[in-house]
């Protein structure tokens, strides 16, 4: 963390497919640094092969687990992570090759590939072969081995209960009538990973639906704190109760900080720390960025494959291996941080978890501000109560019709009605959620759920609740007010209309994420 | 007369004809020669005052100029086109059954406006006689001191025409046939008629079959707007009955949030039981609340409109963005090209569009009109609704401008004399937050005195 004075350089803020540079008031800023990114395994196909041998919690080593004639199910975490895209070999790739050996030794025939996507997209092809490999990909795909979640299919669905909460257990038929899942995670952030795996990953609406609300999300402090998340208490709850049905073999990874290619190293350092290559990249990297169109550099930032490396890969029984994820996901990210502040900024980089291949539309852009970066926290937020939050990004009124079709609508009728959650969630979820076009277009082409867009603006419910407002600087002025937001030209416009409500000389913290890191307030 | 845009008129070298250049008529229909002392004449009209008035003159350079003006701003046509303040002499009462009339309140059309900003359809010119004074949506006082709005079209009754046409004599006035003959020149209502005068004056004439009395106790402002709600009225109602379509809800979906479209919305609501949801389109933020408080169930701004139907009406949108059902009904209160086309595009297999903005010259794609079986009409003007029992448009519009509380729809009133002002005020309408801009006369100076030739 660094306090900003005088000397200090300006600080590189995301927006978008691009950056600002910006000068922090001195003396009552603070930069808080991702850290730096940790050594990975040495070799991590050894690694998971140990892993898989030698697993945590109450469970036997794989093998044990494997027989002739059994179903196998191994599911593995959708095109959503990690962000941005990592170069081949994917973890998952290297986790389900190690499977797929170890149930080709034990005689395993009956194996079917799983992509968990709840109510995120399909993948495409090519999306799938980057995840799975080529290899994979054709032992499968072809002979319809590989399937994709469908929480719609009435036929592909089983309810295999009902947990002491009265939440229906709804999961995927292949799953639910396989002796064996083995799911392979990659766990990004805190809050992806274990039970949550295979409870959003794998089930109907009729069951996301428990954890996937206003009540859960407002009571989710943070997200990336599963003990204090109720969208975790739920999900743990559901995924307890899987697995007195369905014997769950869970493989999970975390991945280092490294998130741009050596071109784009400036956007790993600290400002202070760029050397001449740094700068010039910088500067080369800034002009070339203006000389194209707004589709263009989409593309060229859509095409950015991070250079992440594995740091751990634990298997077993479910929470017994999330404990020890989560351990080594803190090791990477954890960050301390004394004391909140009365204005935290944000800046929002060009993909988050559901623009992959896509645009970041305004509802994407709350998503992953209010709901994700403002919840990188342990112990409290990073702004104080009733403080403001300042997000960067141009927030186009922009949306992919293919993948984000129920957005369009939600933007264009639900938020020019309300913005208020709790009466988006009563008035409208339902009617989006069943709507027969966005179901057909869910399960046959690569649109998101109808209630997608509902879960994001739920998403940023505690920070809506916590903080006093939310200003946006660059954005689209009309999107921005669309959401209840205030819209400013710069920082320094925002930072001043920050005072208006937290009173002159405010405490501002630079939260400079992406590389990923998870503060801890004391 | 329904409000909209237009197109070109007399930019074409194409003046409009004037009376005499008309084509040839039967002759009962001819125009008859001009007036006699021995013809029956109205002691009331005998003034020899001169009156303020708005007329429009029969210019090519003023229409040409008023056509490139109001390409750059619309309503621009007031300052540099046809129309001119003018000291004038009152029309003469034509006939029996005139009389003549001062104008309290007088509406600015959109069709008054394209007019002005030389953009009307030619299809007019053989059915309008120059110089003419505008207005048609007017409240005034006649003779006898009572308060009247006017039911402008001249058909077969106003012009003395025996027998009358067919359509005329089935109270069917705006279907009449006989536009050129008669009593007076050439128009097709009052306001583009050289003998008649028009609301934008201080005085003009009427027939008494072109008067509705106004009830007591309503406003003027409220009865200025009953000729565009009794147009309102007739489209609401000439939309024929919802049947077997698509969507469980029935829904009707009317494009353009301006007087026309606020009172359409306010009739279907009052008179339409069997239509569940009505879905306007409006583009300004003031439109959308009269909307919603007239009883529209979704409003939607212009480039949402297939989207919002079909969220409506639980249809699907294909590929091409067509929808794979859509709206029972269509009115288009617009009549723009990007209009029509959108009423073809969101009206549902077996739904009907209804015309009731004054449309411009089109280049449409018929496809989905001819493969979906959409009914598409035209809806002008008013009568005798046989959906309402027969009752005349004009009644039903007097009972909806009072329990709508239309007057709110008035935004602004101006004097004769800043009419270019009011004018271009008419034409930014939406953007600058107003609805429906009109002409205030009530302050003219000897107003009352034109009705009876000497000072009340």
């Amino acid at each position: 963390m660094l306090e900003v004075d005088r000397s200090t350089p300006p600080a590189l803020i995301w927006h978008g497919e691009g950056w600002r540079l910006e000068r922090l008031p001195p003396e009552r800023s603070r930069i808080v640094y991702a850290p730096e990114p940790l050594p990975p395994l040495a070799d991590p196909d050894a690694a998971i092969r140990e892993a898989l041998l030698s697993p945590l919690g109450d469970c036997p080593p794989l093998p044990a687990l494997l027989r002739p004639g059994m179903r196998l199910t191994i599911a593995f975490d959708d095109l959503s992570l990690p962000l941005p895209p990592m170069k081949r070999p994917d973890n998952r790739q290297r986790v389900i090759e190690a499977v797929l050996d170890m149930a080709a030794a034990a005689g395993v025939d009956d194996v079917t590939l799983v992509a968990a996507l709840g109510l995120h997209r399909r993948m495409t092809e090519a999306e799938l072969r980057h995840a799975l490999g080529d290899r994979v990909y054709d032992a499968f795909a072809p002979q319809g081995r590989l399937l994709q979640h469908d929480a719609e299919d009435p036929d592909g669905l089983v309810l295999v209960g009902r947990t002491d909460h009265g939440e229906e257990v709804e999961v995927n038929r292949r799953v639910a009538e396989s002796d064996l899942l083995v799911y392979v995670n990659i766990n990004l952030v805190a809050m992806d990973g274990g039970h949550k795996s295979t409870s959003t990953g794998l089930m109907s609406y009729r069951s996301v639906r428990h954890h996937h609300n206003v009540r859960t999300l407002a009571h989710s402090r943070s997200l990336m704190d599963q003990p204090r998340s109720e969208l975790h208490s739920s999900a743990w709850r559901i995924g307890r109760l899987l697995g007195e049905h369905i014997k769950v073999f869970q493989v999970e990874t975390t991945l280092n900080n490294d998130a741009f290619p050596p071109q784009l190293a400036f956007l790993q350092k600290r400002e202070w720390e760029w050397g001449l290559r740094d700068r010039a990249s910088f500067v080369a990297a800034s002009q070339g960025l203006q000389l194209l169109t707004e589709r263009s550099r989409r593309s060229l930032f859509q095409s950015i494959l991070a250079p992440h490396q594995m740091t751990s890969v634990q298997a077993g029984e479910v929470e017994a291996v999330h404990a020890s994820t989560i351990a080594n996901l803190h090791r990477q990210q954890l960050v301390d941080v004394e004391g909140q502040t009365d204005v935290v900024i944000f800046g929002l980089p060009h993909v988050g978890p559901y623009n992959v291949g896509s645009i970041m539309n305004p509802l994407l852009v709350m998503c992953l501000g209010l709901g994700y970066f403002f919840n990188m926290y342990i112990g409290k937020p990073l702004v104080r109560p009733g403080g403001v939050v300042i997000l960067s990004h141009p927030t186009p009124w922009a949306f992919h019709p293919v993948h984000h079709p129920s957005y369009i609508d939600f933007f264009e009728e639900v938020l020019a009605a309300t913005t208020d959650p709790a009466e988006i969630e009563k008035t409208y979820e339902e009617r989006f959620a069943t709507d027969p076009w966005y179901r057909h277009l869910y399960r046959t082409s690569y649109a998101y759920h109808g209630v997608h867009p509902f879960y994001m603006w739920y998403w940023g419910v505690h920070a809506l609740e916590h903080a006093a407002s939310t200003v946006v600087v660059g954005g689209d002025r009309r999107a921005v007010r669309r959401m209840g937001f205030k819209p400013a030209s710069t920082l320094a416009d925002a930072l001043e209309m920050a005072e208006d409500q937290v009173g002159r000389s405010p405490t501002v913290t630079y939260f400079r994420c992406p590389p990923l890191m998870l503060a801890n307030v004391h | 007369m329904p409000r909209g845009s237009a197109a070109l008129s007399c930019l074409s070298g194409h003046l409009p004809r004037l009376a005499g250049e008309a084509p040839p008529l039967a002759p009962e229909l001819r125009r008859p020669a001009p007036r006699t002392g021995a013809e029956p004449k109205c002691e009331l009209a005998r003034s020899n005052s001169y009156m303020k008035a708005l007329q429009v003159e029969r210019s090519l350079p003023r229409f040409a100029a008023a056509r490139v003006a109001s390409g750059w701003r619309a309503g621009a046509g007031a300052r540099v086109g046809p129309l001119r303040l003018v000291d004038i002499t009152p029309p003469e009462v034509p006939g029996p059954g005139w009389q003549r009339l001062s104008p309290r309140l007088s509406g600015i059309c959109g069709s008054d406006l394209a007019t002005i900003d030389g953009r009307s359809s030619r299809w007019f010119e053989p059915i309008v006689s120059f110089p003419f004074v505008p207005g048609h949506e007017v409240v005034a006082d006649t003779e006898a001191g009572r308060r009247a709005v006017l039911e402008p079209v001249l058909g077969c009754e106003a012009r003395g025409i025996v027998p009358m046409c067919r359509a005329c004599s089935q109270g069917r006035r705006r279907h009449c046939e006989h536009l050129t003959g008669g009593h007076v020149s050439p128009g097709l209502q009052t306001g583009f008629c050289r003998d008649t005068g028009g609301g934008w004056s201080a005085a003009f004439v009427a027939h008494e079959s072109q008067l509705h009395y106004v009830p007591e106790g309503l406003p003027d402002e409220a009865a200025v707007l009953a000729e565009p709600a009794a147009c309102a009225v007739h489209a609401a109602l000439c939309a024929l009955p919802v049947g077997a379509q698509p969507s469980t809800e029935p829904t009707a979906v009317v494009i353009g949030a301006g007087t026309l479209g606020l009172c359409v919305v306010a009739a279907l609501s009052r008179w339409r039981e069997d239509i569940a949801r009505v879905l306007v389109v409006a583009k300004y933020p003031h439109q959308r609340a009269l909307a919603t408080e007239l009883g529209a169930t979704a409003v939607a701004s212009p480039d949402e409109l297939r989207r919002a139907v079909r969220r409506v009406t639980g249809s699907w949108i294909l590929g091409n963005g067509q929808l794979s059902g859509g709206a029972a009904v269509v009115i288009d209160c617009a009549g723009t090209p990007s209009s029509l086309a959108s009423a073809l595009a969101v009206a549902a297999p077996g739904g009907q569009v209804v015309l009731a903005g004054m449309p411009a010259p089109s280049h449409l794609d018929l496809t989905p009109l001819w493969q979906r079986e959409v009914r598409l009409s035209g809806c002008y003007t008013y009568g005798p609704e046989p959906a309402a029992g027969g009752r005349h448009s004009f009644d039903l519009a007097f009972e909806l401008v009072a329990t709508a509380r239309l007057e709110r729809l008035v935004s602004a009133t101006y004097p004769l004399d800043r009419a270019a002002e009011a004018i271009e005020h008419a034409a930014s309408a939406g953007p600058r937050g107003a609805v429906k801009v009109a002409f205030d006369m009530r302050g003219e100076p000897r107003r009352l005195s034109l009705l009876t030739g000497k000072d009340r």
